[in-house]
């Protein structure tokens, strides 16, 4: 079963001169891990938005399980698909727990009040993503790395087939970057689709079923890890030469490629 | 926020607009006590204290706190849906452009026409302002740049303010006395009349938007975030922006400009009881008319027997409070 499909997908920002996104086809598969990878300003977010339906192509089609996106309302959307954007600057008063909360609102319409059913899936999404502890804090006071899970944790209260992440883990520690792609695999075994935007070669080579590697708004390569990752290919697109490594163990990446990057200018 | 904090905070604050609106019915050029008051609200006892009760005090508070309601619930809005803690109708210029409108129907003589035509012409009034607001502040850089909607709200405001001043040129002496009024605000005008023709306003505009709380609590993170989690985002904010500024659009058409109401009640309620806007609006509603009733009260008495613009209160009291956040955001 294919979750997104695209075909010819092209899309341009008012008053740019290029295409962000220009003849994308791809497929992501339900149940698996897709990473879409690329250099800054390869079309990666706005991919992902036009998948996900918050922008219209200028060309082509995307369909979610297979209908048209635009078929879907949002709140349908909402139901299937749970979703952490980059940054939100929050300048109210918030805690943890009522922004993980917020999760429910897609499954409660206007009017209808929290459930016990509701509250089952805020309890267990804090749980899986390990904010139970700070469910009084105010966002504020939180570290990059727990307001990141934290949205994880709201994305997950959804209690959404799928999900899709852009650059979860930017400017997060190892501990806290480690965490949130070992949670991601968790949830893959679990049956949930996830479409995952990173500039992490290695931790997207170790984690992916899939890699979609952008270049310039086009697929520059597409496939599984060790068909993407090689040599010539990464130097292309990155313009940086690099090496090829192989993950040496122990665990479950044993063997998997890894770029290393040169030093020196190039 | 559980139902039941919920709950007890929002008859808390029933209750303290319930004792501010006694407290606001006693106090005056004339003090009276509780008993006569209520002998007075049943049509007995001394005729003149009947009149004073029924005729000037009671409309003039409903009125006084329905305003504030309106001030309040529109602030509220408006800072979600520009997720900016400093927003109000009066700092956005929205207040200005409804009084530019009410001024405009006056002076066409379109108001002795028709009672209903005033809120409708400032309704016009607050929606170009807003308009101008966001459309400014698009044009010099990002919309929801604190600073820069700020700016846009202050040029915006102080235009309306000299279109004021133009037809004050050319007005007659009726007219002048009427800019003035809507330049400064007041409630001294206060009928039976005018508290219905606001509350027709406030009721369904109040209904709409508490439907859109839980959109409104997402629109205040972000709209990406808002679309994610099924929000219908330009829809949702087409009728917020409309519904709040219908709010201020019909205080400011009864009761002229007045200021900070609606900046400073949401963040007392925040404060206190956090953001969740399906209990922020109904409690800054509540709130907002207190404030209001109890700043007219002061109006009234404390230079009795002159009464100060009430506007001037509410700045006495809203402009450390906007400095105060203002710090505290470090914006």
């Amino acid at each position: 079963m294919i979750t997104w499909r695209c075909r010819n997908l092209t899309f341009r920002y008012p008053e740019a001169a290029a295409y962000a996104v220009d003849g994308v086809s791809l497929e992501v598969p339900h149940g698996a891990c897709t990473a879409v990878l690329g250099p800054n300003g390869s079309g990666k977010s706005t991919l992902l938005r036009l998948l996900l339906g918050v922008l219209q192509p200028l060309g082509g089609e995307v369909a979610f399980r297979d209908r048209p996106v635009r078929a879907w309302t949002r709140d349908a959307v909402a139901r299937e698909v749970g979703v952490v954007p980059q940054g939100e600057e929050i300048v109210f008063p918030l805690s943890v727990r009522e922004l993980v909360a917020m999760g429910r609102y897609p499954h409660l319409g206007p009017w209808r009040r929290e459930g016990p059913r509701d509250v089952d899936a805020i309890v267990e999404a804090m749980t899986r993503c390990d904010v139970t502890p700070l469910a009084d804090r105010p966002i504020a006071t939180l570290s990059g790395g727990e307001r990141q899970l934290a949205r994880i944790a709201r994305a997950l209260a959804q209690q959404p087939g799928a999900l899709a992440l852009d650059e979860p883990t930017v400017a997060l520690d190892m501990r806290h970057e480690m965490a949130i792609f070992e949670l991601l695999r968790d949830l893959g075994r679990r049956g949930v689709t996830i479409l995952l935007v990173t500039h992490n070669l290695n931790l997207a080579a170790r984690y992916a079923d899939q890699l979609v590697l952008l270049d310039g708004g086009r697929v520059a390569a597409y496939g599984t890890p060790g068909d993407v990752l090689n040599r010539e290919l990464v130097e292309a697109v990155y313009r940086w030469p690099v090496r090829m490594l192989h993950h040496p163990g122990p665990g479950p990446d044993e063997g998997v490629p890894q770029v290393v990057p040169l030093g020196g200018r190039p | 926020m559980t139902p039941k904090r919920a709950a007890v905070g929002l008859a808390a604050l029933a209750a303290l607009l319930a004792l501010a609106l006694v407290f606001s019915v006693r106090f005056g050029a004339v003090a009276l006590d509780a008993r006569a008051i209520l002998r007075a609200l049943g049509g007995e006892g001394d005729p003149s204290t009947v009149a004073i009760v029924q005729g000037l005090r009671l409309p003039r508070a409903v009125q006084a706190a329905l305003v504030g309601a309106a001030l309040a619930a529109s602030g509220a809005a408006f800072q979600a849906l520009l997720r900016n803690p400093l927003a109000d109708p009066y700092i956005l210029g929205v207040s200005g452009g409804a009084a530019v409108g009410a001024v405009g129907a006056v002076v066409l003589g379109w108001s002795g026409a028709d009672v209903w035509v005033t809120p409708l012409a400032a309704f016009v009034g607050a929606l170009v302002a807003i308009a101008l607001v966001l459309r400014i502040a698009v044009i010099v850089g990002h919309a929801l740049d604190t600073r820069i909607l700020l700016l846009a709200g202050v040029v915006v405001g102080a235009f309306f303010n000299a279109c004021i001043l133009l037809v004050l040129t050319f007005a007659d002496v009726e007219s002048f006395r009427s800019a003035i009024f809507w330049m400064m605000g007041s409630l001294s005008s206060a009928t039976w009349t005018r508290a219905l023709l606001l509350s027709a306003y406030l009721v369904p505009a109040l209904i709409l938007l508490l439907g859109m709380a839980r959109a409104l609590n997402l629109l205040a993170i972000g709209e990406e975030t808002a679309a994610y989690l099924g929000t219908s985002v330009e829809r949702t904010k087409l009728v917020a922006y409309a519904a709040a500024s219908l709010l201020a659009a019909a205080a400011v058409a009864v009761s002229g400009v007045i200021g900070f109401v609606g900046l400073i009640t949401p963040h007392v309620v925040r404060l206190i009881w956090g953001n969740d806007y399906r209990f922020l609006i109904p409690a800054a509603t509540l709130l907002g008319a207190t404030f209001l009733l109890l700043a007219d009260a002061l109006a009234r008495t404390v230079a009795a027997p002159t009464e100060l613009p009430v506007g001037v209160v509410t700045a006495f009291v809203g402009v450390p409070f906007f400095v105060w956040l203002l710090r505290r955001r470090g914006a």
